[in-house]
């Protein structure tokens, strides 16, 4: 655990008196103090191109009154920087005439353990690593132009104090693992990037020779890629594969299901609650608590417990993720789903892992059941209009289905659809549900933060696809 | 207060003395400051308040050709010495690259050009609130509006870059950022658009009411948009979207992209991979400008590159290490370009417009689409379709499609340049791309 204020000259009793003056007659607020440290090691082009290590500190103090939010942040704990900060939310907050909300639940579980990754395995492990990961494909495979590997690992530790002195504290291992390949045939260039990652040691995903595993899959993708054909453009069906894909779902429904858009009635979910947005069969939850995910926390960046949040349930919208102050607007609890990327940023309403639960089909059946349609297996990043409902997402491994069998594989396309539509479309719900392998990075207003996604393989009956060939 | 040169050049010196200190034969350090306020609107009430003030230093140490780096926020002496020490021996352990090397020195920026690059006006939250209240009020107007955000930023910023070359320079830019974002709705849609204004200059900013009126006009145009059916078409990239495919060529022309063999652009120096006319140009010392400078990221020194004359490939953006990989002087681009844009075309955007009779006219684009090692785009879109040059109808829920080589020889522009970024292009048509709808 850091002490935040060993090295300043404001003391913890300083602070609080501080924190409890600001906050007076304020709805809710604290002061987040975070120090985090952070390393990443790149293997390029048969070097090792980057060795670097960041260490971070600050705090950011938080005022709410009603619907304004006041923050502000700073670099330096000391007496005058955070003097400064209130004096800055006291401007903001001129006439506050609020009731301090104290009640956060309380919770012994933790998802993860207290560990430093970085120190757990030595630099010149890690390079002698990344070096068998550049040999070992090199040589596997002749095609092989470029290799890239990478190592990223992070420790973070936090502190939230609230008014009145309540501490709340975490600490939180992540790492990733992130291989990218590109190969070159008779002229024509593809990549295949694949990666594991969480909140455990290296070893937990290097044990044995499981970095092996890594770089077959991305050079699988790309000599798949190798092969690709122009994708076809328009409407049709398409079979999603289990696993990463979800961010399907992340994108289509996730983003719009958040507090915040919902308050401020600019989702088009806003109106929804207790109706049908989804085929019968499709259940969604968004999931906090599963033991080292990428997108798990023991507690929020506000100190709650996190939890698994029933989104949708057999069709039925039942519940939005809330932080606390949208939470309070909407008269309704914090599901756990206040996070910001770190301490310059404010807490937004976010997603942790989100999942659409099993149902009972198999991929074979969807497959069958196709006679124009593309099947996609793997897909790099996606996006939302919130608003208007329409997502993309970019396909990185996608096969054509001709009449119930799988044709060839298909250059990268995106896929476009309208959100609150598209999990009416979904016919099938398969019995073949999994985790993606811990790669996920959402981005919202600015802030980033870690997130996770898992789904089974399903059907969606109509959606467009974004290729060349007519 | 933003920290002045003297404070940000004594932690540059400490750092790099303590740099050789400990070992290391050469040193490069960063050293920043930047605070920023910002004020944020909601249906015509304040929202949010955002304080920032960001200390940064990076420093990177060199044994030999060996090199590592650290970055932190926490610049207490304690703090960056232990720093320090461990880069040094994480150095140490990390193998050797030939092409690691701090900059030539001759090639390393004589002086600091007065580029007009900071406005020392402070304005008080309530004087931003006052803005927005008259952005807002402006955007609501219309009936349609149900939902307006708007946000006011002041941002000033100061750095010293400094090497073990005696390298020390840097200097302070300001800006002044205004944004309104507005959401309409009719009985068959919700669409959202925006509009916004920066300026390293307060006086220099659109005024609220325009800026309002803008965002909710385009944005209430956007109602009851319609599917269209998969065709190939002429496609009219918006300014706002035009400069997204002159960014993509930037990164696919920079010198790493190219030294690992990892762009759809390699190899083509001195080809023709443009229409016939085409010029593109990276103009680092335009006043005022929102991506000017005085030099690189390295201390390199930054010229105006024509990187593309008469349509034929001319220059790659060049830093240091990539440079020397493809034997290659670095021509002060690294971190990028500074104010790059395509020169005017020789049609106004009315008859750009008229050229064809039925043409797409996309004003958003969604997704991550650009591949920049085949050249392959695909990304979702929104816009208008255009019949003998008249916006008839709103379109979403599309794609467009195509390949960057195919692309780049297919365009033609408007003269309608403006540099209201710091990438900027005139309205941009493209034939022969595939939309992708029902």
């Amino acid at each position: 655990m850091s002490n935040f204020f060993e090295k300043s000259d404001l003391s913890r009793n300083e602070a609080e008196n501080i924190i409890s003056d600001t906050l007076q007659k304020c709805d809710d607020g604290e002061l987040y103090l975070e120090n985090s440290k952070s390393e990443s090691i790149l293997l390029d082009d048969n070097k090792i191109k980057n060795s670097s290590y960041s260490s971070d500190l600050g705090f950011g103090l938080r005022a709410i009154s009603d619907e304004i939010v006041a923050y502000s942040h700073s670099n330096e704990i000391s007496k005058n920087s955070l003097k400064q900060s209130s004096e800055n939310l006291k401007e903001t907050l001129k006439s506050v005439k609020g009731t301090y909300n104290h009640s956060i639940p309380k919770s012994n579980k933790k998802y993860y353990e207290n560990i430093n990754p970085i120190e757990q395995k030595s630099l010149n492990e890690k390079i002698e690593i990344l070096n068998k990961v550049n040999n070992y494909l090199r040589s596997t495979d002749s095609n092989v132009k470029q290799v890239t590997a990478n190592f990223l690992g992070e420790q973070k530790s936090i502190e939230i104090i609230r008014s009145g002195g309540e501490t709340l504290t975490d600490v939180r291992p992540l790492i990733r693992f992130n291989v990218s390949v590109m190969l070159e045939k008779n002229g024509r260039k593809e990549t295949g990037v694949y990666g594991v990652g969480g909140r455990q040691s290296y070893d937990n995903y290097l044990k044995e020779d499981n970095w092996k595993n890594v770089c077959d899959e991305a050079l699988r993708i790309a000599s798949v890629n190798l092969e690709s054909k122009p994708a076809p453009a328009g409407e049709m069906k398409v079979v999603l594969g289990p696993g990463w894909p979800a961010i399907l779902i992340h994108e289509a429904v996730g983003h719009g299901l958040e507090g915040d858009f919902n308050r401020k009635k600019t989702s088009a979910f806003h109106n929804l609650m207790g109706q049908k947005v989804a085929s019968e069969g499709v259940t969604i939850v968004d999931d906090g608590t599963i033991d080292n995910r990428r997108g798990s926390l023991t507690i929020d960046d506000e100190g709650t417990p996190t939890e698994k949040t029933v989104l949708i349930e057999n069709g039925i919208l039942k519940n939005f993720m809330q932080d606390r102050h949208n939470a309070r607007l909407m008269k309704t609890r914090s599901t756990g789903s206040g996070r910001r990327e770190n301490y310059r940023h404010i807490v937004l309403p976010r997603m942790r892992n989100t999942m659409m639960l099993n149902g009972k089909h198999t991929q074979e059946e969807m497959i069958k059941s196709v006679d124009k349609g593309i099947f996609a297996v793997s897909f790099g990043g996606g996006q939302v209009d919130i608003t208007s409902g329409k997502f993309v997402f970019n396909c990185t491994e996608a096969y054509e289905i001709i009449n119930g069998k799988i044709g060839s594989p298909i250059k990268g396309a995106t896929l476009i659809g309208d959100g609150p539509s598209i999990l009416k479309e979904v016919s099938m719900v398969g019995n073949d549900m999994m985790l993606d392998p811990g790669i996920g990075t959402c981005g919202k207003a600015g802030q980033g933060v870690p997130v996770g996604v898992a789904q089974p393989s399903i059907l969606i009956n109509k959606i467009t696809v974004g290729g060349t060939k007519l | 207060m933003i920290k002045d040169q003297e404070y940000l050049e004594q932690k540059s010196s400490f750092c790099l003395d303590l740099a050789k200190k400990f070992g290391a034969s050469d040193a490069s350090v960063i050293v920043s400051n930047s605070i920023s306020e910002t004020v944020n609107f909601r249906n015509q009430k304040l929202d949010e308040s955002n304080r920032s003030d960001n200390l940064a230093i990076g420093i990177t140490t060199y044994i030999g050709k060996k090199k590592s780096s650290i970055s932190s926020s926490n610049l207490l002496d304690d703090n960056l010495k232990i720093l320090i020490k461990k880069c040094v021996e994480t150095t140490k352990n990390t193998p050797e690259d030939e092409f690691n090397s701090l900059p030539d020195k001759d090639l390393l920026a004589k002086e600091t050009k007065n580029l007009n690059l900071y406005d020392d006006t402070h304005i008080k939250n309530d004087i931003k609130i006052e803005y927005l209240t008259r952005l807002e009020a402006e955007a609501s107007k219309e009936k349609k509006i149900i939902n307006t955000e708007s946000s006011f930023t002041e941002d000033k910023s100061n750095f010293i870059l400094a090497n073990s070359d005696g390298f020390c320079k840097g200097y302070k830019t300001s800006s002044f950022t205004a944004s309104s974002v507005t959401v309409a709705k009719d009985d068959k849609s919700m669409e959202r658009d925006y509009e916004y204004t920066s300026k390293c200059h307060l006086k220099d900013i659109m005024n609220a009411e325009e800026l309002g009126k803008i965002s909710s006009e385009q944005t209430i145009k956007k109602l009851s948009p319609k599917k269209i059916g998969s065709d190939k078409i002429p496609i009219i990239f918006d300014k706002r979207i035009a400069k997204g495919i002159l960014s993509t060529f930037a990164s696919a022309i920079s010198s790493s992209a190219i030294s690992r063999g990892t762009s759809f652009l390699k190899d083509k120096i001195n080809q023709k991979i443009f229409s016939n006319g085409l010029n593109i140009f990276d103009k680092p010392d335009i006043l005022k400008g929102l991506g000017s400078k005085s030099f690189d990221s390295e201390g390199v020194k930054t010229e105006t590159l024509r990187l593309v004359e008469d349509g034929v490939l001319k220059n790659y953006l060049i830093d240091t290490y990539n440079g020397k990989k493809l034997n290659l002087k670095s021509n002060g681009r690294c971190g990028g370009t500074s104010n790059l844009y395509f020169d005017n075309g020789k049609i106004s955007l009315k008859d750009l417009l008229n050229l064809n009779s039925k043409c797409l006219y996309i004003t958003e684009t969604i997704g991550h689409g650009s591949n920049l090692v085949t050249g392959d785009y695909s990304v979702g879109a929104t816009g208008f379709l255009i019949e003998n040059g008249e916006f008839k109808f709103p379109i979403n829920e599309i794609t467009i499609a195509g390949n960057f080589k195919d692309m780049f020889k297919n365009i033609t522009l408007a003269n309608d340049l403006e540099f209201k970024y710091s990438t900027n292009s005139p309205t941009m048509m493209i034939e022969g791309m595939v939309v992708a709808g029902k």
